[in-house]
């Protein structure tokens, strides 16, 4: 990297040289004159840190930045070492920057032949030990779930960046929705657990995403970032490099290969996850599995492998589950919205602000696991909660199903492709019900 | 020209998962051995190889190896070893698969990674008939032949796996039988030390299914019609018999080679 771009890109190569670039570092097996091509290799990326590390001490800069594009230089920021995705709108800027962006820092980037391959090599490539993602859109997201599901079975670590687009089907492809909010949550078969974050800005998405590799990392799962096209097109100004960017990286087992397991509850609730080729072979299956990663159709051992799967993730909801209260204090009407919905949600709380009206704003930047603990809360303490959202009502029936008929719950709903106004939600203030 | 096959224990997984999943008669183990065999000759540890599957008779060969192992989903398993490869380009991946799986839900992939010419052995295990579901028909049942969803007879064409993994662009292309098991060693051996996208199709019994439906006999009767009905010497194409033996060997570039010089030529450019 050349001290002019390392200014462009932040603190990003740091963290990206922690976690990925030592696996990288294969790549040049017989790269230079030097006896050991590795410790000269390293010596070079370590220059590249020190160039972006010096980026880092600078005053944060203001950088107008679009949505796709903060999501991409989030997960660099994050040490993406894998990018693999198809072409689909409105998803598109994140492969077309990541393609030129990666080849640089020695990541790799390729274009799969369908997202269900994108999905496949994102998760084999998080076994060969680099953090790895993909990004698609509405009908890629379909596509993918089969394998969400595998990699939620057998515990890979890795980031699915959906950019919602109106549906079903072919829909609008060049118009917003929030259709793929249950679809996040339950697209694939059978039970599993999983986490679905909502970015609301520009700002926050490329922040949400490396914390989506963080948690994908804590809690070796897949983990979805529900953008969508309005804040995958919108342009916003982004303060970088931040002052604090946490990179959580691969925990190394502490335990020889003899007595390494990667799903041993034993090694805890997340037990760590091992790179292929490095000594500690094991199986991987999208079978129910025992500690060992082998088939089993034991019931002990499968209740085992449930218990802690699903409590890794249900059992830490309040560790999990970000949301993010404006104006709640006396608020006697609550407005619950994500993602650029919740921009709505903000002006139109504003409105009725100046108007002396006591309405408050909750936002979820953490969708799934949902956080009854919060909506619970305030069903208590408001008289009506508003829902808005681009679809027909998805998180409107988990918070009536929370509610339980403590407040008196309203939807503002459309899936036409265009967003919930302000307006909108002004009127459903008015609703008696 | 004969050897005696040596048992490599030290390969499988001992414990917990023996028996096998596979029927009496099936030929996969005849594979399984086979790919050992080759591993062994070539002096591979078993940390440096990786082997992935879909799903299947054949997608449950990983477990019993003491490889790095992973089952993946039905027809991905090239993709997800597209993915293993590129994070570890120092291992040798091998994918292991059905006719099914690499050629119906998986065709596309299986074109596609010849075409990328990925430094992936694909092993095609080709019984012609979906075992695991019970006889189904597949992309390689011949015209004709009978299975559980044809019982009138398949009336679509088979795939040749060879020609479509010639002409989407693999380096090494071979075909061999579970009757000709030393001869699969050797061509296995010879794809795993290729670079580039290498097929090894192995035609492969299925008593139970293809044999019982078609009245073809037990494993041994199956064996032997590969014996009498397959033919090393390129010459007798003409007299009806299905060629074995190495049929493409080219000097491609692979992508994690063309990969390697993209990231130096990136390095070179400026911008982001």
């Amino acid at each position: 990297m050349t001290p002019s771009s390392s200014g462009q890109s932040g603190a990003i190569p740091v963290d990206y040289v922690r976690f990925c670039a030592p696996i990288l570092l294969l790549w040049f097996p017989n790269g230079a004159e030097s006896t050991d091509p590795k410790r000269e290799k390293g010596n070079e990326i370590l220059s590249e840190m020190g160039n972006s590390a010096t980026a880092a001490r600078r005053p944060k800069k203001a950088r107008l930045m679009q949505g796709n594009l903060a999501i991409a230089e989030g997960a660099l920021a994050a040490g993406l070492g894998f990018f693999a995705s198809y072409p689909i709108t409105p998803a598109n800027e994140i492969a077309n920057f990541l393609s030129r962006a990666l080849p640089k820092r020695g990541a790799i980037f390729i274009q799969m032949e369908d997202e269900i391959a994108s999905l496949a090599a994102v998760i084999g490539a998080s076994v060969g030990g680099l953090k790895a993602a993909t990004a698609t859109s509405g009908p890629g997201f379909s596509l993918m779930q089969e394998n969400i599901g595998y990699a939620a079975a057998a515990e890979i670590p890795c980031v699915i960046i959906d950019v919602q687009r109106a549906g079903p089907s072919t829909g609008r492809p060049g118009s917003p929705a929030q259709g793929d909010v249950m679809q996040a949550r339950w697209g694939t078969h059978g039970d599993h657990p999983i986490i679905v974050l909502c970015p609301g800005s520009v700002q926050e998405a490329y922040e949400l995403t490396i914390h989506a590799f963080n948690l994908s990392e804590q809690y070796r799962t897949p983990v979805i970032l529900l953008s969508d096209e309005v804040l995958a097109r919108m342009w916003e100004s982004v303060e970088l490099p931040l002052a604090q960017v946490e990179v959580l990286g691969r925990l190394h087992p502490e335990v020889p290969p003899e007595w390494y397991f990667p799903y041993d509850d034993a090694l805890g609730d997340v037990p760590p996850l091992v790179s292929f080729g490095q000594g500690y072979r094991y199986h991987v299956t999208g079978l129910f599995h025992d500690k060992s990663g082998f088939p089993t159709e034991r019931l002990d051992e499968i209740d085992t492998w449930q218990q802690r799967l699903f409590g890794k993730i249900e059992g830490k909801v309040e560790q999990i589950a970000r949301i993010e209260e404006e104006e709640m204090e006396d608020a006697e009407i609550a407005i619950i919205a994500y993602g650029s919905t919740a921009r709505s949600a903000r002006h139109a709380m504003k409105l009725a602000r100046e108007e002396n009206r006591a309405v408050g704003l909750l936002r979820l930047v953490t969708l799934w696991p949902f956080h009854d603990k919060a909506i619970e809360r305030v069903a208590s303490s408001v008289k009506r909660i508003i829902v808005a959202e681009m679809n027909r009502g998805q998180i409107l029936l988990e918070v009536e199903r929370v509610a339980k008929g403590r407040a008196n719950v309203v939807g503002v709903n459309r899936a036409d492709g265009a967003m919930v106004t302000p307006a909108q939600i002004m009127a459903a203030l008015e609703v008696e019900r | 020209m004969m050897e005696p096959t040596v048992p490599e224990h030290e390969y499988l997984r001992a414990h917990k998962k023996f028996p096998s999943v596979w029927c009496a008669g099936c030929g996969i183990g005849i594979v399984l051995g086979a790919i050992i065999r080759a591993v062994r000759a070539l002096g591979l540890s078993k940390d440096e190889v990786a082997m992935v599957s879909g799903i299947g008779c054949t997608g449950r060969m990983p477990v019993y190896v003491d490889f790095n192992t992973m089952h993946t989903t039905h027809g991905r398993a090239l993709p997800f070893a597209t993915g293993l490869k590129l994070a570890r380009p120092d291992m040798k991946v091998m994918v292991v698969m059905g006719d099914g799986d690499a050629l119906a839900i998986g065709g596309n992939h299986f074109i596609h990674a010849a075409r990328r010419n990925i430094e992936l052995t694909a092993i095609v295990v080709n019984n012609s008939i979906y075992g695991m579901t019970g006889g189904q028909l597949s992309p390689t049942t011949p015209l004709g032949a009978k299975a559980t969803t044809a019982p009138y007879g398949q009336i679509e064409q088979a795939f040749d796996i060879a020609k479509i993994a010639e002409a989407a662009g693999a380096s090494f292309v071979a075909r061999s039988t579970t009757y000709h098991a030393i001869e699969l060693d050797r061509l296995i051996a010879r794809g795993i030390d290729k670079k580039g996208f290498s097929v090894i199709e192995v035609l492969s019994n299925c008593p139970l299914f293809y044999g019982g439906l078609n009245e073809m006999g037990d494993a041994v009767e199956m064996l032997k019609w590969f014996r009498d009905n397959t033919t090393a010497a390129p010459g007798k194409v003409a007299s009806g018999k299905i060629v074995r033996g190495v049929l493409v060997d080219r000097d491609l570039t692979g992508y994690v080679e063309s990969y390697r010089k993209l990231i130096a030529a990136s390095k070179k450019r400026g911008g982001a």
